[in-house]
């Protein structure tokens, strides 16, 4: 994206096909905001886009610091994209730290954005540089744009009355104003964004509005850049309605809809954790549509109310992260023997332990499946993208009514902050499960099967029908029992119900050859990179597939004869191998290779292509 | 079921009771199904939730809903079924272990949130279906398996545990009093909120008898004293000996002298000095209701706010769940 034009010739406006934009800064500088605002007014004007925050581990760390860098990634594209992308096309920094965390991902030739306002030598010290990286020569091979957004920011605002430090606090949308100004994107989304956040501080709205504004003029003005692009709306979309969506919210609405769906109230048991905690906050916020959220004392006290809840006939669900998985066992394993639906939503960090709370991994695949004592099988599935959390979110509470199981759905850090345009399914899309209560004692048992070997639910309330249940083996009748025969046929039937999920669920299609020398599985949130890494590769001539896991366990019917199709199976996912020891567990003739990556980030599109080209070429 | 009045077989179920003989639970049991059909109880509306111990296998007995859960969390489950339906009468019961050990954290945040249940704590001193290790409630230098010489930790006293939590209704009885039984069990169904009842109960097998010198029946009427609310604090085979606040202390008194029982202060303070008194060899083993007072209870709230939210936004529907936030076209 370079162009020729020098600085001061009439300014030209160049079409790119995609860009990737990096926002960095202290986390005090509203970098997430500055991104979102980006992602949303890019998504307003029609480009497909997909986006990647990174915050840093520490709520506030020192001011100026490199720990407290926070970074925001987007790719907006004129065609379908995947993934937040790679190397970023444009690295706008606020201040040294924020440089120096993230320049070594610059494309080649990449633009720099430097707000010099900060690159003071206190602030070189914050981020323990010796020399200054705008004058060391160390951004060589880089376009550097120098800006010094704090005076412009004084200057733009000398009118308002708010304190200098207040005005300070703009910076961030005049760095957004200077970016619509280079992308020729429309300032008008958020002029009325900030006029209805700051509804009750008007100044508030005049300042950040009037900063946002002279950032944009500044390009025109100031000549800062050769020129100016557009990245013209994507037409190979769908066509449909869509809006913007985060993974979070796709996931909470989901499992709101779900509910509905099964015509059952949704009851949230949940404790605050990074990064699930946004589900908690969503559904408290989802009041009117009879949401129950009780923020429990722990992850097992949040997990049991929700069994409570199901007992009791409504849906239950529960919320967390990795270590609040691994207090939940037991009270899963309750709801496994009780066979009574729920759903588990388990949003993935970096482990183990505390581990990595702000970055991602799909490291809980196989607590996920197996962590628990005893034979207790449950169904997991696992979302792929922001909107797939909806659709997935709705897929948990189908599982769960239709087989009266617990059900965890997986997902990840990088979906669960990532943002991408939704395109909003119809009413007739959504196909209801509504849940059914027995009430009649006639040929009643509570723990006869029906054809998917799913048990009978009674509410407590009705009439003639009550009956205990509890963790203790049981027989058909509930009975408590320790009989031999009695405990493998009833072990049995836990599993065979589980495993009939899968006559419920297509068996996932290949794309590209139908066969091949390589097929690249992908499951829960490397499916976008993979997709586009696959693109890549078959684009260059590479003779290569991909399939796509939705449904972790049990596994959908049909994998053995697709996989004999190919002579190897590359499995890249972010743990060290662990849907491969499921994979080679399960189908143990089939060559797979496991290809981990444990840096607490996603693949990069261009890794997954260097995959292939390397298998390819053995 | 017809709406018959139902007498205390109704409440038994079919199950074969499994505690060993002697053990107190039976009597507990049997007031328990008595008090039912006398408070005209309907099994239907009614759910007893347990952990794990011999006395967590109460659910099973009663001809009534039941949910065996796990050990300690009864609790966690009783307020996700209370928030899901309010209008079922919950009952939990659990033991000195399961409530006060591996779940006391939820013990104490029930309390505090005062959901509607009756929580009955079933305290005998020890750990009864683990065979009998010494519990947190066993005084110090109880020797058993797990303490061949002597236990060295602080005991809980319940009462004052569920004082302290903030809860609302806290009431002390003992097994081998069926009347002191139904009566608090009527007190605290009476109480809206989380009511908490410690039943001092006799293991036969691995702690027997240690109550034997405060509530067993032959020195009871001079070692525990009966609180009722309004009544005045007098106890002893005679009804003589009384007992009186001064200044940050209970005192004996004569019965003319004693003071008045008030559990409802707005401090919890005086609730706290009578549990705590018999730490004084003086004086005698609290029985009765110790605290009672009117709290918002937990469910009602939650409620309450789901139709404070219908009334201001409408109730919500799919497609507007959907279909909301900005949208664009691409056509
Ligand atoms: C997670 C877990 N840890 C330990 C146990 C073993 N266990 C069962 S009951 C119990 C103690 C019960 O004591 P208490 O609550 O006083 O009940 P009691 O048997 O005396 O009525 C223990 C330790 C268990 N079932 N589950
Ligand atoms: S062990 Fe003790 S508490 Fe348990 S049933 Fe026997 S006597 Fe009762
Ligand atoms: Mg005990």
């Amino acid at each position: 994206m370079t162009t020729t034009e020098k600085p001061g010739a009439e300014l030209p406006l160049q079409q790119l096909d995609h860009v990737v934009i990096r926002f960095a800064g202290d986390s005090g500088d509203g970098m997430q905001i500055t991104g979102n605002q980006f992602t949303h007014t890019s998504a307003l004007v029609g480009n497909d886009l997909a986006t990647l925050p990174d915050f840093p581990a520490e709520i506030r760390a020192p001011a100026g610091t490199r720990p407290g860098v926070s970074g925001f990634q987007l790719q907006f594209s004129s065609r379908d994209v995947h993934t937040p992308g790679d190397a970023p096309d444009v690295l706008v920094a606020m201040n040294p730290a924020a440089l120096a965390v993230n320049i070594k991902d610059l494309k080649k030739g990449g633009i720099v954005v430097a707000n010099t306002g900060n690159f003071k030598d206190s602030d070189l010290r914050k981020a323990q540089l010796e020399k200054n990286p705008l004058t060391d020569g160390s951004l060589e091979g880089f376009r550097v744009i120098e800006v010094d957004i704090n005076s412009r920011v004084a200057e733009a605002l000398s009118e308002s009355p708010l304190s200098t430090k207040d005005k300070q606090r703009c910076k961030n949308f005049y760095t957004l104003g200077l970016m619509y100004w280079v992308y020729s994107r429309p300032l008008e989304p958020t002029m009325e964004w900030l006029a209805t956040k700051f509804k009750n501080k008007p100044e508030l709205v005049d300042a950040n509005q009037k900063a946002l504004q002279a950032g944009f003029n500044a390009g025109d003005i100031h000549e800062l850049f050769q020129g100016h692009y557009e990245v013209p709306k994507a037409t190979d979309l769908p066509t449909g309605t869509y809006r913007n969506i985060m993974g979070n919210q796709a996931l909470a609405m989901g499992l709101v809809a779900g509910a509905k769906l099964a015509n059952l109230q949704p009851v949230l048991g949940s404790y605050p954790i990074t990064p699930a905690s946004t589900i908690l906050e969503s559904l408290a916020a989802y009041k009117h549509y009879g949401v129950v959220t009780i923020q429990a004392e722990d992850e097992i006290a949040a997990i049991c109310a929700a069994i409570g809840a199901s007992y009791a006939g409504a849906l239950g669900m529960t919320s967390t992260s990795g270590p609040g998985m691994a207090l939940k066992g037991e009270a899963m394993g309750l709801a496994v023997s009780t066979e009574l639906p729920l759903v588990i939503v388990d949003i993935q960090r970096a482990g183990p332990s505390t581990g990595m709370p702000t970055k991602v991994e799909q490291s809980d695949l196989l607590q996920s499946i197996f962590g628990r004592n005893g034979d207790t099988p449950m169904p997991v599935i696992a979302v792929s993208s922001p909107t797939d959390a909806f659709a997935l979110a709705i897929e948990a509470c189908r599982i769960a009514v239709q087989y009266m199981t617990p059900v965890i759905l997986l997902s990840d850090n990088f979906v669960a902050n990532g943002a991408e345009p939704w395109r909003l399914p119809s009413m007739d899309d959504l196909k209801p499960f509504p849940a059914s209560f027995v009430s009649k004692p006639e040929g009643h048992q509570t723990y006869k099967r029906d054809a998917r070997g799913s048990r009978p639910w009674v509410k407590p309330g009705t009439a003639g029908m009550e009956f205990r249940i509890g963790g203790l083996e049981k027989d058909t009748d509930g009975n408590i029992s320790i009989d031999p025969d009695n405990h493998r046929s009833m072990t049995d039937q836990r599993h065979q119900k589980v495993q009939n999920v899968a006559d419920s669920i297509p068996t996932p299609e290949v794309f590209g050859p139908q066969e091949g020398d390589l097929l690249i599985l992908g499951w829960g949130s490397t499916g976008g990179i993979i997709t586009q890494g696959v693109q890549t590769a078959q684009a260059q001539g590479h003779n290569v597939s991909r399939i796509h896991l939705t449904h972790v366990w049990p596994l959908p019917n049909g994998l053995d004869e697709i996989f004999g199709r190919f002579k190897a199976i590359l499995i890249p996912e972010m743990n060290m191998g662990q849907m491969t020891r499921v994979m080679r567990s399960e189908m143990p003739h089939h060559n797979f290779i496991s290809y981990p990556k444990v840096t607490g980030q996603p693949f990069l599109t261009t890794e997954i292509v260097d995959k292939i080209e390397s298998l390819l070429s053995k | 079921m017809t709406s018959a009045t139902l007498t205390k077989k109704d409440f038994q179920s079919d199950q074969e009771v499994r505690w060993c003989p002697g053990c107190g639970d039976y009597a507990i049991l049997a007031a328990m199904q008595k008090y039912f059909a006398e408070k005209g109880a309907r099994p239907e509306k009614t759910v007893f939730v347990s952990g794990i111990g011999c006395s967590s296998r109460f659910p099973y007995y009663m001809n009534t809903y039941g949910f065996h859960t796990i050990h300690g969390r009864a609790p966690a489950f009783a307020t996700g079924i209370k928030a899901t339906n309010p209008e079922l009468d919950v009952w939990i019961v659990t033991g000195d272990g399961d409530g006060l050990s591996i779940g006391g954290n939820h013990l104490a945040h029930i309390l505090r949130r005062n959901v509607d249940v009756k929580i009955l704590m079933f305290n005998n001193e020890i750990y009864g279906l683990t065979k009998g290790q010494y519990s947190p409630t066993s005084p110090i230098g109880t020797r058993k398996k797990s303490s061949p010489m002597g236990s060295v930790d602080r005991p809980f006293n319940p009462v004052a545990f569920a004082i302290g939590c903030s809860g609302t209704f806290v009431a002390r009885t003992v097994d081998n009093d069926a009347k002191h039984m139904a009566k608090t069990f009527a007190a605290a169904d009476a109480h809206k909120g989380t009511a908490f009842i410690e039943i001092l109960q006799n293991c036969v097998i691995f702690n027997k008898d240690f109550y034997s010198d405060t509530v067993a029946k032959p020195v009871r009427a001079d070692q525990t004293i009966d609180l009722v609310p309004g009544e005045k604090m007098i106890y002893g085979k005679d009804k003589d000996k009384g007992l009186r606040v001064n200044g940050w202390d209970i005192e004996p008194c004569s019965a003319e002298e004693a003071g008045t029982w008030n559990p409802s202060t707005d401090a919890s303070a005086p609730a706290l000095l009578v549990s705590n008194m018999d730490r004084n060899p003086g004086l005698p083993t609290p029985l009765g209701v110790l605290r009672s007072i009117d709290e918002p209870v937990y469910e009602t709230s939650v409620l309450q706010q789901i139709d404070e939210a219908v009334a201001k936004k409408g109730e919500g529907e799919l497609e507007d769940l959907v279909w909301s936030g900005e949208t664009w076209k691409v056509d």
